[in-house]
């Protein structure tokens, strides 16, 4: 069966897009929360979160498109 | 010359066939017009079909003997693949283009070499076990995603976030497309490349010619510009009914698991994962599920690869039986024909960007099983 499943990547793979893939969307929606005008608290404060947790966005965005574009396959 | 515009046109069919995969979430959830999101995603397919070359030849090298390739197996097994792609859009469903040119090769290199043309265990490990595991994966993720989007924004109302996640989603539809460029285009370019070098027009060593990757992007650009409205239909409103948060978990999901997988070296289709993807997503809103519409696509699933491959092995067998250019000649004659009809047909029903987004409404005309091609 090793012939034909690599667990160890298989399992890396698995690991990693699940923390990529569902906690992006996740910090997003913290940003997004952050800008609600519901909530209480400073202006400011709110507004600084959530270009925190967008900027966490792009980064990582960014980064995977570098990440395939210098080569790794 | 035949082999070559029969891959640009595959690679055509295949950028129509796809477009769903990046932007049916995003048109569903109207966070970008119809016609403005087909010619983002094109833009970045083309951007992303000249990315990287990494995955070139993997198709060629892992799946069947080189020795066995002729310009007629090729052929042949473009044919597979454009053909089925054209069915299965036909019909609406979303299904793999990589399967269909996958089996399509395969059928073609069985009827020219035997058995022993094709490597099994690549096949196996490179092709039935990604398919299998790469839909849940993603529909797995796109669950937990969803689930925390709508638990951390639960206290806003929807209506002063929707904009926000309709920005987000541009993003990530943006993602899935270039990542699909780099991914779907080069399968093509790796075939071109491979039938060059079967033909003798370049050394076996020879790297993928710059005409090559320009027609290539251009190609896949043009499809996904031209639009595969029925497969974008199915995927934005067939499936689940979709909202904006959902829409960005959905492709931030396909989109991770794409680019990851094929980091570690696993191709697999950007089809399936989307639609495991939207899938998750309606379990993690925790919003009906048309069911039935997605056991027509994985009946599809299954079938792509045998369908392909029998209309591959069915086009190398008429080569076989009239060798020469006739025998190419009455291929592509059918093949233009069978593809005319498709699109004749299509006319009477036609998707396009008016109508993508109607109610979805189950008909039932369109429960029966999916005739084979």
């Amino acid at each position: 069966m090793d012939k034909y499943i690599d667990v160890a990547a298989l399992s890396k793979v698995l690991v990693i897009s699940l923390v990529l893939g569902a906690g992006i969307p996740a910090i997003f929606a913290l940003g997004v929360r952050s800008l609600a005008p519901s909530e209480g608290g400073s202006r400011t404060l709110h507004v600084t979160g959530a270009v925190i947790c967008f900027g966490i966005c792009v980064a990582a965005v960014v980064a995977g498109v570098l990440r395939l574009a210098l080569g790794g396959k | 010359m035949i082999v070559v515009v029969t891959a640009l046109a595959f690679d055509f069919t295949n950028g129509f066939h796809d477009t769903a995969n990046a932007m049916a979430t995003s048109i569903a959830t109207k966070a970008l017009r119809p016609k403005v999101a087909v010619l983002l995603s094109a833009v970045l397919n083309v951007v992303g079909a000249f990315l990287s070359l990494a995955v070139a030849a993997t198709i060629a090298k892992g799946i069947v003997e080189q020795d066995a390739v002729t310009m007629s197996v090729v052929f042949a097994g473009l044919c597979g693949g454009i053909i089925w792609n054209l069915v299965t859009w036909y019909f609406g469903l979303p299904s793999s283009s990589s399967h269909a040119i996958i089996g399509g090769l395969i059928g073609s290199v069985l009827v020219a070499a035997g058995t022993s043309g094709v490597i099994w265990s690549g096949v196996i490990s490179k092709v039935i076990i990604p398919a299998l595991i790469a839909p849940f994966a993603a529909g797995v993720i796109a669950m937990v995603g969803t689930w925390l989007v709508y638990r951390i924004t639960r206290s806003v109302g929807a209506k002063e976030t929707s904009q926000e996640f309709r920005w987000g989603q541009i993003g990530s539809a943006s993602l899935v497309s270039l990542a699909h460029g780099t991914n779907d285009a080069q399968k093509t370019m790796g075939i071109i490349l491979l039938a060059l070098i079967a033909g003798g027009e370049l050394p076996a060593d020879a790297g993928v010619p710059v005409w090559v990757i320009i027609g290539c992007a251009l190609a896949i650009g043009l499809g996904t510009y031209i639009g595969g409205w029925r497969v974008i239909r199915t995927l934005g409103k067939g499936l689940v009914d979709i909202q904006p948060p959902q829409g960005l978990a959905a492709e931030t999901s396909s989109a991770a698991v794409i680019l990851i997988s094929s980091h570690f070296g696993y191709p697999l289709s950007t089809t399936h994962v989307a639609s495991g993807s939207i899938l998750g997503s309606g379990v993690g809103r925790r919003t009906p599920v048309r069911w039935s519409v997605a056991r027509r696509m994985a009946v599809a699933w299954l079938i792509t690869l045998p369908a392909a491959a029998a209309v591959g092995a069915a086009a190398e067998g008429i080569q076989h039986l009239i060798d020469g250019a006739l025998g190419t000649i009455i291929v592509l004659a059918l093949l233009v024909a069978a593809s005319g009809a498709l699109v004749i047909r299509s006319r009477r029903e036609s998707v396009d960007h008016n109508n993508v987004n109607d109610e979805w409404a189950e008909p039932e005309r369109a429960a029966q099983p999916v005739p084979t091609a």
